[in-house]
This record gives C-alpha cells, sequence and structure tokens, in this order.
C-alpha cells in the first residue's frame, strides 16, 4: 500500500508549488496510471515516491512506513525511465543483475532471477548483446527484466514507451500489462497519452498545473468527468464544451439544462447523429464548415450560433451532408453533460 | 564519315575531361598549399635535417663534418650519462601523467556535485591553462623559495624540518613534477569535467534506486563512460611530459647531481651549450621514436579498455 497523504512539492521558498496537495492511496497488485499534459507534475510526484526529489510537504508512506526521508534503495521499488537509462558499457545480462551484484546477491539466486526474467520478456537469445545492438522496444524490454530481477513488488514507470513507435507501444502496452498482471506487483505509471491509460490503468489520477482533477477508473472517467478538463483530456475527438441555453435561443437550438440556464453543456462528438432518433433529441443547427470521410465515420467541422470556436461531431458511415451550410445534427438527451462557468460538472446525467 | 565525326567528338570530350581534371587537381593543390608548406617549413624540413645531422659529427658551429652512420647512436646507447636522463625521464613522464590524470579527475567529480560555489572552484581549478611555463615555475620558485618560501613557512607552522626542495637530491626530481602537474591541471580538469556533465543523470539514478555503492557506481558507470576523454587526456598528458623544459631550466637547470636532467633538457645542452649538434640531433631522433614507442604501447594495452558510444 503506498499512501500520498497531503503531498506539495515547491522548489524554492519564493517559488509557487509545482505539486498542490495530492492525496492518494495505491491498493497492492493495482496498475496505477498518473495522467496529465506536459508540466502537470506527474513525473515529479513519481521521482518523489521513488526518492529522487525531495518531498517539501505532507507524507509519503509505503506499507505504513514513512518514506520521506529514506534514500532510494531502502524504499524498496524499482524504475523504469523513459529513455531506458541501461548501462551502454555493460551487455543485456550485466545489465540486469547488476544491481543484484552490487548488493551481493548470492550467484545461484542471481543466476536463476537473470534466466527468469530473460524469459519473461523473451529476450534469451539477447543476454549478451550490448544495448547499442538492440532495437528501442528490446532495450525497454531490458530495462523492464532489470526491474523485475530487483524483486521489488512496487514498479515505477516513467514515460516507457514514449520513445517507441505507435505499432511497437500499442504492443508493449500489452506486454507490460499482462506481466505485471503476471507478478501481482504494484504498478505507477506516468503517460501523457490518454489512450495508455485508459487501456492499462486499473485506476486512473489525471493532474493538471500540479492539481489532481479526478482519480478513479477510466470507465468513471470518461463517463462521470468531474470538470471539463477531465471531459476534455478523455476521448479522441475531444468532448465540445458550448455555453448553455440562454446563448443557444436565437438559432432555434434550445437546451433545457435542469440547473442553471448560464451552465456549459458538454457533447461528446460521437453522441451526434444526423436522424432524430426520440423526440426530444436536442437539434442542433451547425455551420458545416469543412467534413472528412475516415472510412467507418465521418468527421464534421463547423461553428453554432457564430460562435468562435470550432466544435467536431462524429457521425457514423458516410454522412450525406454537404459543407458550407446550415445542416442540423441531433443529440440525445441523455448524452448531455452539464458544467458551472468554472467547469465543475453539475450532475451527471446519462449514466 | 558519320563515324569519324563521332570518333572526332570523342577526342574532343576526352580532352575536356582532362582539362577538367586537372583543374580540380589544382584546386585541391591549392587548397592543401597553405598548411602542407606550413607543416614543410617548420616540421618536415626540420625533421629530415635533424636526422641528417645524427649522422654527422659536428664542428662547434653546427655544420656536419664528417658523416658517421649510425655509430652516433650506437655511442648514444653506451652513455651512461644519457641513460640515466632516460630512466629519469621515464620515471617523471609516469608521475606526471598518473598525478595529473588522477588529480584532476578528483578534482572534477568533486565540482561536478553542483554545490553552491561550483563555478567558483571550477575557474580556479581551469585557471592554469591561462598562465605560462615562465610565469609558473617563477611562482613556484617563490614558493620553494628557502627560509622566505611559503613552502618553509607553512611546514615552519606545522614544526616540520624545512625541504630544500630544489636543491636536494631526493626532493628536487619531486618538485619539478609537482609544478608540472600543477601545469596540466587545468586542461585535463576541463576536459574531464565535460565528461562527467556528459553521463546521462539516469544511469546513476536508476543506481540509487537499485541500491548500487559508490564504488561500483564509480568503477562500473563513471569510468566507462568517461574512459575515451581519460585516455586523450592521458595520452596528451604523457607527450606534453616527455618534451617538459622550461620548468626544468628556469627551477633546476638539470640538478642538483642530475637529478632533474630531462632527456629534452639534456638535448638543449648538448646542442647550445656543449655545442654538439651531432650528438642532439641523434637523442631527439631517439626521443621521438620514445615518444612513438610508448604513445603505441598506450593505444594497444588501454583501448581495449576504453568504450567508444
Amino acid at each position: 500500500m503506498i499512501e500520498l497523504q497531503h503531498i506539495k512539492k515547491r522548489y524554492t521558498e519564493q517559488d509557487e508549488a509545482v505539486i498542490k496537495d495530492v492525496t492518494v492511496s495505491i491498493t497492492p497488485g493495482e496498475f496505477f496510471v498518473m495522467v496529465g499534459p506536459s508540466g502537470s507534475g506527474k513525473s515529479t510526484i513519481l521521482r518523489m515516491i521513488a526518492g529522487l526529489e525531495s518531498i517539501t510537504g505532507g507524507e509519503l508512506l509505503i506499507d505504513g512506513e514513512r518514506m520521506n526521508d529514506l534514500p532510494p534503495k531502502s524504499r524498496h521499488l524499482s524504475m523504469v525511465f523513459q529513455n531506458y537509462a541501461l548501462y551502454p558499457n555493460m551487455t543485456v545480462s550485466e545489465n540486469i543483475v547488476f544491481g543484484l551484484k552490487s548488493r551481493k546477491v548470492d550467484r545461484a539466486t542471481q543466476f536463476q532471477r537473470l534466466s527468469d526474467a530473460l524469459t519473461m520478456v523473451d529476450l534469451t537469445d539477447f543476454s549478451s548483446r550490448y544495448p547499442r545492438e538492440l532495437s528501442g522496444g528490446q532495450r525497454q524490454r531490458v530495462a523492464l527484466a532489470r526491474s523485475i530481477v530487483s524483486g521489488a513488488d512496487i514498479i515505477l514507470m516513467d514515460e516507457p514507451l514514449s520513445n517507441l513507435d505507435a505499432q511497437l507501444r500499442e504492443s508493449m502496452r500489452y506486454e507490460i500489462k499482462a506481466l505485471q498482471r503476471k507478478l501481482g506487483i504494484t504498478v505507477i505509471y506516468v503517460t501523457h497519452d490518454q489512450t495508455e491509460a485508459m487501456t492499462m490503468g486499473d485506476r486512473v489520477m489525471i493532474l493538471n498545473d500540479g492539481i489532481v482533477q479526478q482519480i478513479g477508473t477510466p470507465i468513471q472517467l470518461y463517463q462521470v468527468p468531474e470538470n471539463t478538463f477531465v471531459a476534455k483530456f478523455f476521448g479522441t475527438p475531444k468532448m465540445n464544451v458550448i455555453p448553455g441555453v440562454t446563448d443557444w435561443q436565437n438559432h432555434g437550438v434550445a437546451i433545457n439544462t435542469p440547473f442553471d440556464p448560464d451552465a456549459l453543456v458538454g457533447i461528446r462528438p460521437q453522441a451526434a447523429h444526423v436522424n432524430q432518433e426520440n423526440k426530444d433529441d436536442l437539434a442542433i443547427s451547425l455551420w458545416l464548415a469543412s467534413m472528412t470521410y475516415i472510412g467507418s465515420d465521418t468527421l464534421l467541422f463547423g461553428t453554432i450560433n457564430n460562435r468562435d470556436e470550432t466544435v467536431q461531431f462524429k457521425i457514423k458511415g458516410m454522412a450525406n451532408l454537404s459543407p458550407q451550410q446550415y445542416v442540423t445534427i441531433y443529440v440525445s438527451r441523455e448524452d448531455l453533460y452539464y458544467f458551472d462557468l468554472a467547469g465543475q460538472a453539475l450532475a451527471t446525467v446519462g449514466v | 564519315m558519320d563515324h569519324a565525326f563521332s570518333s572526332a567528338n570523342h577526342a574532343v570530350v576526352k580532352h575536356t575531361q582532362l582539362q577538367q581534371k586537372l583543374k580540380t587537381h589544382l584546386a585541391a593543390m591549392g587548397f592543401i598549399a597553405p598548411s602542407a608548406i606550413f607543416l614543410g617549413v617548420f616540421v618536415f624540413y626540420p625533421l629530415v635535417k635533424t636526422v641528417y645531422y645524427s649522422m654527422f659529427l659536428t664542428n662547434a658551429l653546427g655544420q656536419p663534418v664528417k658523416f658517421i652512420g649510425l655509430s652516433n647512436y650506437g655511442t648514444l646507447l653506451q652513455d651512461k650519462f644519457f641513460m640515466k636522463s632516460l630512466l629519469t625521464t621515464f620515471i617523471f613522464v609516469f608521475m606526471v601523467t598518473l598525478l595529473t590524470t588522477v588529480s584532476a579527475l578528483a578534482l572534477a567529480m568533486v565540482t561536478s556535485k553542483h554545490l553552491k560555489g561550483t563555478t567558483l572552484f571550477r575557474t580556479f581549478f581551469a585557471s592554469t591553462m591561462g598562465v605560462s611555463v615562465s610565469v609558473a615555475s617563477v611562482l613556484w620558485l617563490f614558493i620553494f623559495q628557502p627560509t622566505t618560501g611559503v613552502s618553509d613557512m607553512v611546514l615552519n607552522l606545522l614544526h616540520l624540518p624545512p625541504i630544500h626542495w630544489l636543491t636536494d637530491n631526493t626532493w628536487s626530481l619531486f618538485a619539478v613534477i609537482l609544478t608540472v602537474v600543477w601545469m596540466n591541471l587545468g586542461f585535463s580538469f576541463l576536459a574531464l569535467t565535460g565528461a562527467l556533465e556528459n553521463v546521462a543523470t539516469p544511469l546513476y539514478e536508476v543506481a540509487d534506486i537499485e541500491g548500487v555503492t559508490t564504488w561500483h557506481k564509480f568503477y562500473h558507470i563513471t569510468l566507462p563512460q568517461i574512459s575515451p576523454t581519460l585516455f586523450f587526456v592521458g595520452t596528451v598528458t604523457m607527450i606534453n611530459a616527455f618534451q617538459t623544459f622550461g620548468q626544468v631550466d628556469l627551477l633546476t637547470k638539470g640538478g642538483p647531481n642530475n637529478s632533474t636532467n630531462l632527456i629534452v633538457y639534456q638535448i638543449y645542452k648538448d646542442a647550445f651549450v656543449n655545442l654538439n649538434v651531432g650528438k642532439a640531433s641523434t637523442e631527439s631522433i631517439v626521443l621521438a621514436l620514445l615518444i612513438a614507442l610508448v604513445t603505441i604501447a598506450q593505444f594497444k594495452l588501454t583501448e581495449k579498455r576504453v568504450m567508444y558510444q
């Protein structure tokens, strides 16, 4: 169990805190993802857990023991870095057992753990190669093996897949996830990629500017976002957030929100359809600026109510519409999200 | 007719091709000329001339008088005086290379910690690069000065007997070594600082997390990563040490009792004091060969341990 209690980080006394009060408990065996845009502080939190960065305020507990002032090696965890951090002068095997050797683990154990780890990451045939002779994916697997071999039951991963190409990244996602399941270890995984967060995480913490926006399962984050930041972060294309009813009436589109008439309304692009399905479906008059047919769907780009910001909708199949004119699209009422003007969710309709 | 025309045409083409080739060659020569002339006049011509002189008996004006083949070399190898100078040089070079590399690395490691005042100390340590040999020698002369020198003052404060750095057989070579190491330190320090800065931080972070000991971190991460620079610094220092002249000339004049009579100083004395240019030339050639040999040996011995990325 890893507990962060009101964790704060500031670099100098005068500076504003980069991490402002993070509290979360991560249960053993959990795949916990920290996600957010760059500069949101997710890597800093990870490095504070690892002990590579000092903690300015709050408590860090691992299995009930206070970790704040312990050196990294005493926290019994291991870490995988974005750039792999393999020792270039050592072979794959040497890289993997270097830590064990330095800690004077006996040779038989070293060998046993090495061969287990090599099998697990499927690198047995590469054990005597040097990192420079391996591909990016193989290097990252060596880094994984090194983490596994340490015997730590917590592995921290700092954007481990972002140096890989798209295809490899996808397959590595499943490999890492499967490995974690098999070993029953706790993984804290940092990424800026919402798809990685959604597909890998048991639970996801989303951060912005050092502030936790929401913690929950991927499904909760997608279906019940607590604010517009979360709502816009998950899902591609991202959710349209449009000012509510009063602003809309001129064009004959009105949303009778159950809330303040000034509420913001969120519509996921794929919630739109061209035909009215229910009587009370919301009809939106969209100035269709352009459209793109992408095979399974059609993407519509346009504006509502002469507003500046572009909205985007996704229609199943090939939509029989023509651009540069007003078209009407429909959204069923249970697919609408409501936020107050500060961006906080008002209630959760449609779950 | 058609055939004749094409053959004539062919000849023309060939001619212009030749012209073109000549032009490129001329251009290439033009580009090489400045450095070729410079090297020719200041390096290759003196080298050839030295080899030439080394096979002659010369008169007091330095003119070759009688061709004697390789017998200058034979005489030299039986010359106890020269052999002692050679031995002194080897001890000197070994010590200078070792001490310079080790202390430069130590200083670079200390200042790579990014503590307060690091920049100031870095500037101090690198500053010997800007000091000339003569100035440095005079400075050390003041330090080594009996009774009034800083060294004796410090020793006196510690209630230790004074050391006759430059006049005592046992200390003189060490004193010269000390000044030369001090001189070389700036450059080596700077090069090694750069190398240390280039070692990727995550390598140490992984090691920290895995509980790797400080010694293992140094031996298995730092050393291999900076080995190319270390090798470079070692080689350059060694070659420089072989050619040390200024410090000896200004501090000890090769004495006392020839204890600091390094080979280059011996060459200087033979050529300009004893006016035996033939012998001096022979010694120069032997020195050049020795430097080449030792450098090759160093390459062969240590290159395997150097890791180029």
